[in-house]
C-alpha cells in the first residue's frame, strides 16, 4: 500500500520536478471489491433519517469506535436530533471527560462533559494516535461518509442523478466493517498488524482491526444483535453525523422544486399567450 | 438640456427628476424594455441572462460564507464546517455556493458553444467576444481559488500542483511560485492572499461583463441564421417577447439546479474535499474539478520532451495555448457564413470538436495509469487542429448556400 501512495505521490510530484508523467506496467485499483449497494432508510429523495438506528449506531460508536476514532464536529447537544430529550442528553455528556483551564490557580484540569462540548479525542494528538495503532491515524469520523465514495463505473455514474444515488459513503463503511473476512485467501502475505480487507479504498489490508463481530453491543430494543447489523447502523449514524441536515434540505428542496415546476409551467402559458398575441399582430 | 432621443417618457415626479440629473430609469429602459432583439433566437440565447443570475447568487452566497470564514490555515477547513453545520441557513449557503460554482460552469459552456456553433465570435462581435473570453479566464481563476479556500486535502494537493506549474515557466518561474504561494511552499500567507483574491476577483466579472454586455448592444444580438438583421420587421423588443422566453429558461435551468442542490450536493464534487488539509499527508488521485478536466489532460498529455522545451514546460505551455487561442477565434475562423446551420462541414468537425472536449474531460478524470496517454495525445491534437487547421482552411472546401434573410427562413419553416 506505502509502494502505491510512494508511487502516486510520485506521480504528482513529477509534475513539478519536470520528470513528466510514465505509465505503470499493471494498475492496481482499490478497493478490490467495490460495495453493495445498501437499503437506507434514509436514501432516495424522500428518505430520513431512521431514529432508533441513530441511537443504535450512537452506541456503536460511543461503546467501540470511540477509543480509536474522534468524533470532532459533533457536540453532544447535537443529538437532540436523535430524540434524546435534555436530560438524557446531560447525564450522556457527564461519562465524557473533558480537559479545561485554566482554572484559578492556572492549573488544566478535568470535568465531566458538558451538553455544549464536542466528543473529545480518544488521543491527544496524531502521534500518539499513531503510535497506538501500528502507525496509522485512525480518521476523525464526523465526515467521513462524505470524505469516502468509491468511483461508480460508466454508466452508474449518470444513472445515478437520476436514481438519486447518495449512500456511497454509508455503503462503503458498511463494506468496510463487514469485509473482514469474506475473500480473505491465507497466500495474501499481510505485514504484521494489517487486516486483509478487499473493501478499503486505499490498499488490500488497513491497520483496523475488525472492531465488529456478533454480539459485541447489547442492543436494548430487540434488533438483531449481529456484525452486520452493528455495521449498518454506525453507517447510518456516520451518515448523520456528516450531513445532519439532510432532512432539512430534502423537505426545502421538495417545497422548491414543487414551486419551480409550478412556476414554470406558468411561464410556459404566459409566453404562449404572448407569442400567440404577437403572432396575430403579425399576420394581418 | 438634454436631447430627448429615444421612446423613453419619465412618468412619475421622481423619474422626472432623475432623467436630468442621473438618467438610470432611462438607461433602463433603453437598453432592457426597448431594447430590440431579433425575432428567431431560440433558448441557447438565454443562457447569458442566466449567466448574470449564477454571478449574482455566487456574489451574495459568496458573501454570507466570507463573514463566516476564517482564513487560517489551523481553522479554514473548520470555520466552514461550523458554519454549514451551526451557523443560520448555513447547511444552505454551503452547497448553493459550491454547486452553484458548477452550474455556472453548466452554463458558460452553452453559452461558449453557442457562440461558437452560430458564429457570434465573427465580425463585427470579436470584442463580445473577447470579452467574453476573459471573463471565462477569470471565472477560472475564481473557482480554482476558491476551491482552495476550503483549505480540503484535495485543494491543497491542486494549489501545490497549480504553483508547480507557475514554475515551471523560463526566467519568472520561481519569482511566479513565490508570489502566488506568498513564501517557498503552501501556507498561511497563501491563504491569506487567495481569501483576497477570491473576494476581488468576482467584482473584476461584474466589470468584464459590464462591458461584454455593453458590446453585444453595441453591435446587437446575433441570431441562429448568422445573417445579419435587414429591416425592423424581423425584430421584437425584448420586453415581453424575449424576456419572457428567459424566464422560461432560467426556472427550468433553476429545478436542475435545485436537483443537485438539495438532492445530491456531493455530487459534483470529490470526496476529498471532505478531509481536512494535512501537508504531510497527500490524496491518491488529485482530480481537478470537472470543469479543469479537459484542460488538465492535455496538460498531462505532454510526456515528451519537445527540443529544448522539457515535457513540463511545455506541457505548461500547451494548457495555456489551449486557453489563449480562444482569444483569436475571431480571426482564426475565415468563413464567411456565420452560422453553423448553413455549413454542414463545419458542423460535422464542430460536433467532433465538442465530442472531443468531453473526451478530453473524460480522460482527465481516469488515473493516469489507467488510460492509454496516446489517446489523450490524440484528444489534445484534435484540439489544436479544430482551431489551427479546421477553423482557417475549412471554408476553401464549403460551399455553403445562404437564404436571403431571416424572414425568409422564418416562412420556409412555416
Ligand atoms: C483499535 C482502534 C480502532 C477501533 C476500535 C476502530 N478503528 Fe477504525 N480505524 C483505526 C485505524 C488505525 C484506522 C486507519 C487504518 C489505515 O489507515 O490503514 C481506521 C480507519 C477507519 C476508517 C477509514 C478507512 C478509510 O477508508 O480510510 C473507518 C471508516 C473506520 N476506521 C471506522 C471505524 C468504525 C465505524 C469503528 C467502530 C465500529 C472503528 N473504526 C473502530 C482504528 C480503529
Ligand atoms: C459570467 C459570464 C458571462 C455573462 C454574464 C455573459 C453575458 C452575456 C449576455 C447577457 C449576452 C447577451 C445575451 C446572449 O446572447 O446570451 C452575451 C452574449 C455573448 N457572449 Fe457572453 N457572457 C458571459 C461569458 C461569456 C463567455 C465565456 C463567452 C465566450 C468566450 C461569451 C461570448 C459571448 C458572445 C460571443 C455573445 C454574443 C452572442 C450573440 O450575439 O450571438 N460570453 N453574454
Amino acid at each position: 500500500m506505502i509502494n502505491i501512495i510512494v508511487y502516486f505521490t510520485g506521480m504528482g510530484l513529477s509534475i513539478f520536478w519536470g520528470t513528466g508523467f510514465t505509465k505503470a506496467e499493471v494498475s492496481i485499483h482499490y478497493p478490490l471489491v467495490r460495495p453493495q449497494q445498501q437499503k437506507w432508510s434514509f436514501s432516495g429523495p424522500f428518505g430520513v433519517y431512521d431514529r432508533a438506528q441513530l441511537q443504535r449506531g450512537l452506541k456503536v460508536y460511543t461503546e467501540i469506535c470511540a477509543t480509536c476514532h474522534s468524533l470532532k464536529f459533533v457536540a453532544f447537544h447535537n443529538l437532540r436530533a436523535l430524540n434524546y430529550d435534555e436530560q438524557e442528553i446531560k447525564s450522556f455528556s457527564n461519562q465524557f471527560a473533558i480537559k479545561d483551564g485554566p482554572n484559578e490557580e492556572g492549573n488544566i484540569f478535568t470535568r465531566p462533559a458538558n451538553p455544549t462540548d464536542h466528543f473529545p479525542a480518544p488521543f491527544a494528538n496524531d502521534i500518539q494516535a499513531a503510535f497506538a495503532n501500528n502507525g496509522a491515524i485512525p480518521s476523525d469520523l464526523s465526515l467521513i461518509a462524505r470524505a469516502r465514495a468509491v468511483p461508480r463505473p460508466f454508466p452508474n455514474c449518470l444513472t445515478d442523478i437520476l436514481k438519486n444515488y447518495t449512500t456511497a459513503g454509508a455503503d462503503y463503511i458498511h463494506a468496510l466493517l463487514t469485509g473482514y473476512e469474506t475473500t480473505l485467501s491465507l497466500e495474501q502475505k499481510i505485514s504484521a498488524g494489517k487486516w486483509y480487507n478487499p473493501f478499503f479504498i486505499s490498499g488490500e489490508s488497513i491497520a483496523m482491526a475488525p472492531p465488529l463481530y456478533d454480539g459485541r453491543i447489547v442492543y436494548d430494543d430487540g434488533s438483531p444483535q449481529t456484525r452486520d447489523q452493528y455495521a449498518r447502523d454506525i453507517a447510518a449514524f456516520l451518515t448523520w453525523t456528516a450531513d445532519p441536515h439532510m432532512e432539512t434540505r430534502k423537505k426545502y428542496g421538495l417545497r422548491v422544486i414543487i414551486f419551480l415546476t409550478l412556476y414554470t409551467g406558468l411561464i410556459f402559458f404566459v409566453k404562449r399567450r404572448i407569442w400567440a398575441d404577437y403572432d396575430k399582430g403579425h399576420r394581418s | 438640456m438634454i436631447k430627448e432621443k429615444g421612446t423613453y417618457r419619465p412618468k412619475t415626479r421622481c423619474s422626472r427628476f432623475l432623467n436630468h440629473r442621473l438618467p438610470f430609469p432611462r438607461l433602463i429602459h433603453d437598453s432592457i424594455i426597448k431594447y430590440y432583439v431579433p425575432k428567431n433566437l431560440n433558448y441557447f440565447y438565454t443562457f447569458g441572462c442566466i449567466l448574470i443570475l449564477m454571478l449574482t447568487s455566487q456574489i451574495l452566497t459568496g458573501i454570507v460564507m466570507a463573514m463566516h470564514y476564517v482564513p487560517d490555515v489551523g481553522s479554514a477547513f473548520e470555520s466552514r464546517e461550523h458554519f454549514m453545520r451551526s451557523g443560520r441557513y448555513g447547511w444552505l449557503f454551503g452547497p448553493w455556493h459550491a454547486v452553484g460554482s458548477s452550474f455556472f460552469f453548466i452554463a458558460v459552456y452553452i453559452h461558449l458553444a453557442r457562440s461558437l456553433y452560430y458564429g457570434s465570435h465573427k465580425s463585427p462581435r470579436e470584442i463580445v467576444w473577447i470579452l467574453g473570453v476573459f471573463i471565462y479566464l477569470t471565472m477560472m481563476a475564481t473557482a480554482f481559488i476558491g476551491h482552495v479556500l476550503a483549505w480540503s486535502m484535495i485543494s491543497a494537493a491542486e494549489v501545490s500542483i497549480a504553483a508547480g506549474l507557475f514554475r515551471a515557466m523560463p526566467l519568472v518561474g520561481s519569482w511566479l511560485y513565490e508570489t502566488l504561494l506568498g513564501g517557498y511552499s503552501i501556507g498561511q500567507p497563501t491563504l491569506n492572499r487567495f481569501y483576497v483574491v477570491h473576494s476581488l476577483l468576482p467584482f473584476v466579472l461584474v466589470f468584464l461583463i459590464v462591458l461584454h454586455i455593453w458590446a453585444v448592444h453595441m453591435v446587437g444580438q446575433n441570431n441562429p441564421t448568422g445573417l445579419d438583421v435587414q429591416s425592423e420587421r424581423e425584430t421584437i423588443p425584448f420586453v415581453p417577447y424575449a424576456a419572457i422566453k428567459y424566464v422560461f429558461t432560467i426556472s427550468i435551468f433553476l429545478i436542475f439546479f435545485a436537483w443537485f442542490l438539495f438532492y445530491m450536493p456531493d455530487y459534483m464534487s470529490h470526496a476529498d474535499h471532505h478531509i481536512q488539509a494535512d501537508i504531510f499527508r497527500t490524496p491518491q488521485h488529485v482530480v481537478p474539478e470537472w470543469y479543469f478536466l479537459p484542460f488538465y489532460t492535455m496538460l498531462r498529455a505532454i510526456t515528451f520532451d519537445v527540443g529544448p522545451l522539457e515535457s513540463t514546460l511545455f506541457g505548461v505551455m500547451v494548457l495555456t495555448g489551449s486557453l489563449l487561442i480562444l482569444l483569436f477565434v475571431p480571426w482564426l475562423d475565415r468563413s464567411q457564413v456565420r452560422s453553423a446551420r448553413f455549413r454542414p462541414l463545419y458542423r460535422i468537425c464542430y460536433w467532433l470538436f465538442i465530442v472531443d472536449v468531453i473526451f478530453l474531460g473524460w480522460l482527465g478524470s481516469q488515473s493516469v495509469n489507467d488510460v492509454d496517454v496516446i489517446w489523450s495525445q490524440i484528444g489534445t491534437a484534435f484540439y489544436f487542429i479544430f482551431f489551427l487547421i479546421i477553423m482557417p482552411y475549412l471554408p476553401r472546401f464549403e460551399k455553403n448556400w445562404l437564404p436571403a434573410s431571416i424572414e425568409e427562413v422564418i416562412h420556409q419553416k412555416k
